[in-house]
C-alpha cells in the first residue's frame, strides 16, 4: 500500500488505464503541459505524450462532443470540465447528446466516455465554481455518476469508469484533492454501483457522498464518544447505479436513515433516496427520515458564510441529537 | 441574393472538358431524384396521418446532399441535422428503414425510438441526425480527432444549415478542429432563412459560414448548392485535403427549401419573385437536362425514374405493413448491457 493524495490518484486512475489500453486519450483544458488547474493530471503528458494527452481551447462544448465523436468512433476519452459549474456551459452535449444517442439509436453507437470534474465547495470560490451539480446528472437517463471521497475510491473508480461501456460523469471533490490515504499496490479496480460501509453502528444510519463522507464519520465518533450514540456511516459513491441494497440492509438494522447532501436542498440526491426508503422500508422506519443538505440558496464567497452554508460535522450531530429520541 | 447566385452559378457552370464520367453522373442524378421522391412521399403520408409528429424535408437542396454522399468513401462519417432525410439517403440507406422510423414502425432505422429528427444507419457511416443547433459540429471533430490518432484514412462530414452559424457550437468545434487540423469536411447550406427569419436579418456578414473562414484560418468557400457538379468537384476536393492531413474545410453552398422550415411552416414570409428565382433553379431538372446535354440518353434517364419510383412505392407499402415497435423497447439500449437498470 502506498500513501497518495486525492489528486495523485487522479493521475494514477487514468495512468493506469492508459497502460493497459492505447485507446484511452485526455482532454481539457490546462490538463497536459500545465498538468491540471488542481495538478490532478501531472506527468500524464510527459508519460504518454501530446497525441494521447492534449490540452484545448476554452470551449466546453468542443471539449465534450469530441470526447463524443471520439468515443462513438473507437476512443475512450477522459475529458476534464475543470469545475463542475461549468458543464452548464456545455450541458446540451452532456444531457441531450451524450445521455441520449445510444437509446434514441436503438443501440447502433456506444459512448465509451468519462467525463471528469472538479466539483463542491469550501475553497472559498463563490457560486460558480463551489457547487455541487452531482444531482443535475443523476437527474437524466443515461448517465453513471460517481463521487468518490477516499484516494484509493479515486484511483479504483475512475479505472472502473474507463473501463465502463457507458458515459461515467466523475465528479472530484476540490475539498479533498489534498487529503492522503491508502491506495493498494499494482492494478486497482473497485465496481461501478456499488456504496460502502464506511463505519458500523446501531443506532443510526448516515448516507454521505465525497467531502460530507468524512464530515459524517467526524459527526458519528462526536455522537459515540459524547453521547454513546452508534452510527453507520454509508459512503454511496455511486448515484448512478444506486447501491440500494447497500442502503436498505443498514436501514433495517438501525431504523433510522439521515442523507447528508453538499447540494442544494430541492431535488437533492437524498429526496430520491428518502422516497425508496420510505416506500419500500417504510416498516423498517423508527423515526422519519432527515436530510442534512446545503439550504437552498447560492454558495456564498465569504469563509464564515460558507462554512455555515455546507453541512458540516457539528451540524451533523446537532441535527442528529435534535430528531432523534 | 437572388443576384449573388447568378454570379455564384456563372463561376461554376460545366467546362467543356468535364472530368466527371457519365456512371458518377448518373450516380448524382439517381441519388438526387431518390431524395426528391422519397421526401414527397413522406409529406403525403404526414397529410395521411401516418408520419406523426415533425419533419423537416430537402426538398430543393438535394443537390448538396446527393454530390457528398456520391464523393465520399464507404469509412466515412456523415454527420446530419433534424433536415437529415436526405443525407441518410445519400449514404444508402435503407428508404423502407427511413420511411419505417419516420412512421414510427418496427422496421425503421433505429426502432422507432429516434424519429424523424434523428436519423441514424451507422453501418452506413451515418453517425447520427441532431436536432440541437450546432450539436453535432463538435461531435464531428471528435470523430475526425479519432481519425487522426488511430491513423485511419476517414473523413468526418458534417451537414448544418446556416442558422448554425450564429450559435456557439459553430465557433468551438471549428476553431478547435483547425488548431488540430483535422480531418473534417463542414458543409453549411444556406438555404436563406434561419427557421422563418431571413439569415441577412440575423447575422452581420453576407456570406454566414464563407465569410468567416478567415477567422479559423480557412479558405473562403462559397458555391453553388443547386449545381450537383460544383458540389462534387467541392466535395472532392475538400475530402482529399482533409484525408491527406491538411485539415478541415468550411464550405458554404447556397440553395433553397421549396417548402417551409418544417411542416407546420406555410413559409408566407418569403416574397414570390424569390421563390420563383429559386423554383427555376430546382437542382432536379437542372440536372436532367446536364444529362441530356452530355449525351446520356433520355430513355436511361427515365429507366432510373422508373425502378425508383418503383422502389419508394415498395419500401413505402414495407413500411406500413411493419408493425409498431415492441413495448420493451421502452427499456432497451439505455445502457451498453442492453438494460436501463439505475438501482440493485
Amino acid at each position: 500500500m502506498a500513501e497518495l493524495t486525492y489528486r495523485d490518484a487522479v493521475a494514477a486512475g487514468i495512468a493506469q488505464e492508459m497502460e493497459r489500453d492505447n485507446s484511452v486519450v485526455c482532454l481539457g483544458e490546462d490538463i497536459a503541459a500545465a498538468g491540471g488547474v488542481f495538478k490532478a493530471t501531472v506527468g500524464l503528458l510527459e508519460k504518454f505524450g501530446p497525441l494521447r494527452v492534449r490540452d484545448t481551447p476554452i470551449a466546453e462544448q468542443a471539449i465534450l462532443g469530441a470526447a463524443m465523436g471520439a468515443a462513438m468512433t473507437g476512443l475512450k476519452p477522459v475529458a476534464e470540465i475543470m469545475f463542475s459549474d461549468f458543464l452548464a456551459v456545455c450541458w446540451d452535449i452532456v444531457a441531450n447528446e451524450i445521455a441520449k444517442t445510444r437509446y434514441m439509436t436503438n443501440g447502433q453507437i456506444s459512448l465509451p466516455l468519462v467525463i471528469r470534474t472538479g466539483n463542491g465547495g469550501g475553497s472559498r470560490f463563490g457560486a460558480q465554481h463551489s457547487q455541487s451539480v452531482e444531482n443535475w446528472a443523476m437527474a437524466i437517463p443515461g448517465l453513471k455518476v460517481v463521487a468518490p471521497s477516499t484516494p484509493a475510491d479515486v484511483k479504483g473508480l475512475l479505472a472502473a469508469a474507463i473501463r465502463d461501456p457507458d458515459p461515467v460523469i466523475f465528479f472530484e471533490h476540490k475539498a479533498l484533492y489534498a487529503t492522503k490515504g491508502e491506495v493498494p499496490d499494482g492494478e486497482h479496480i473497485e465496481k461501478l454501483g456499488t456504496a460502502v460501509i464506511r463505519r458500523q453502528g446501531s443506532d443510526l444510519t448516515i448516507a454521505a457522498l465525497a467531502l460530507m463522507v468524512p464530515r459524517a464519520l467526524e459527526a458519528a465518533e462526536k455522537l459515540q464518544a459524547e453521547h454513546g450514540i452508534s452510527a453507520t456511516v454509508i459512503d454511496i459513491r455511486s448515484l448512478v447505479p444506486l447501491d440500494t441494497q447497500t442502503i436498505f440492509a443498514a436501514v433495517a438494522k438501525t431504523g433510522r436513515l439521515y442523507t447528508v447532501e453538499e447540494n442544494p436542498r430541492l431535488c437533492g440526491w437524498g429526496a430520491e433516496i428518502a422516497s425508496l426508503v420510505a416506500e419500500e422500508l417504510f416498516w423498517d422506519l423508527d423515526a422519519p427520515i432527515t436530510r442534512i443538505t446545503t439550504p437552498h440558496v447560492p454558495l456564498p464567497a465569504a469563509d464564515r458564510l460558507e462554512d455555515l452554508t455546507i453541512p458540516s460535522a457539528a451540524r451533523i450531530a446537532d441535527t442528529i441529537l435534535k430528531t432523534i429520541d | 441574393m437572388a443576384l449573388q447566385i447568378e454570379q455564384t452559378a456563372a463561376r461554376s457552370r460545366p467546362r467543356a472538358t468535364d472530368e466527371i464520367d457519365a456512371t458518377t453522373r448518373l450516380a448524382l442524378y439517381r441519388s438526387q431524384f431518390e431524395i426528391r421522391v422519397v421526401e414527397k412521399r413522406a409529406y403525403d403520408l404526414f397529410l395521411q396521418n401516418l408520419i406523426k409528429g415533425t419533419s423537416h424535408l430537402a426538398i430543393g437542396q438535394e443537390a448538396i446532399a446527393a454530390a457528398f454522399g456520391v464523393a465520399m468513401k464507404p469509412g466515412d462519417w456523415s454527420f446530419c441535422t433534424y433536415r437529415g432525410h436526405a443525407h441518410t439517403l445519400a449514404r444508402g440507406a435503407s428508404m423502407t428503414g427511413v420511411l419505417g422510423e419516420l412512421m414510427g414502425r418496427e422496421c425503421g432505422l433505429m426502432g422507432g425510438k429516434g424519429g424523424s429528427m434523428h436519423l441514424t444507419d451507422v453501418d452506413r457511416g451515418v453517425m447520427g441526425s441532431y436536432a440541437i443547433i450546432g450539436a453535432h459540429l463538435p461531435i464531428a471533430m471528435g470523430a475526425a480527432w479519432s481519425a487522426q490518432y488511430r491513423g485511419t484514412d476517414q473523413v468526418a462530414v458534417c451537414f448544418f444549415g446556416d442558422g448554425t452559424t450564429n450559435i456557439g457550437a459553430f465557433h468551438e468545434a471549428l476553431s478547435m478542429a483547425s488548431i488540430w487540423k483535422l480531418p473534417v469536411v463542414f458543409v453549411c447550406e444556406n438555404n436563406l432563412y434561419m427557421e422563418y427569419t431571413p439569415i441577412s436579418a440575423v447575422t452581420p456578414v453576407k456570406n454566414p459560414a464563407a465569410d468567416r473562414a478567415s477567422a479559423y484560418g480557412l479558405e473562403r468557400i462559397l458555391i453553388d448548392g443547386n449545381d450537383a457538379d460544383v458540389v462534387y468537384r467541392t466535395a472532392q476536393s475538400a475530402i482529399a485535403r482533409a484525408r491527406g492531413g491538411a485539415g478541415p474545410s468550411l464550405i458554404e453552398a447556397l440553395t433553397y427549401r421549396h417548402h417551409g422550415h418544417s411542416r407546420a411552416d406555410p413559409a408566407k414570409y418569403r416574397p414570390t419573385e424569390e421563390v420563383e428565382a429559386w423554383m427555376k433553379r430546382d437542382p432536379i431538372p437542372l440536372y436532367r437536362q446536364r444529362l441530356i446535354d452530355f449525351g446520356v440518353a433520355e430513355s436511361t434517364i427515365v429507366g432510373v425514374e422508373e425502378e425508383i419510383k418503383q422502389l419508394v412505392d415498395q419500401a413505402t407499402e414495407t413500411a406500413k405493413a411493419s408493425r409498431p415497435p415492441a413495448d420493451e423497447l421502452i427499456y432497451k439500449d439505455v445502457w451498453a448491457d442492453g438494460g436501463w437498470a439505475w438501482r440493485n
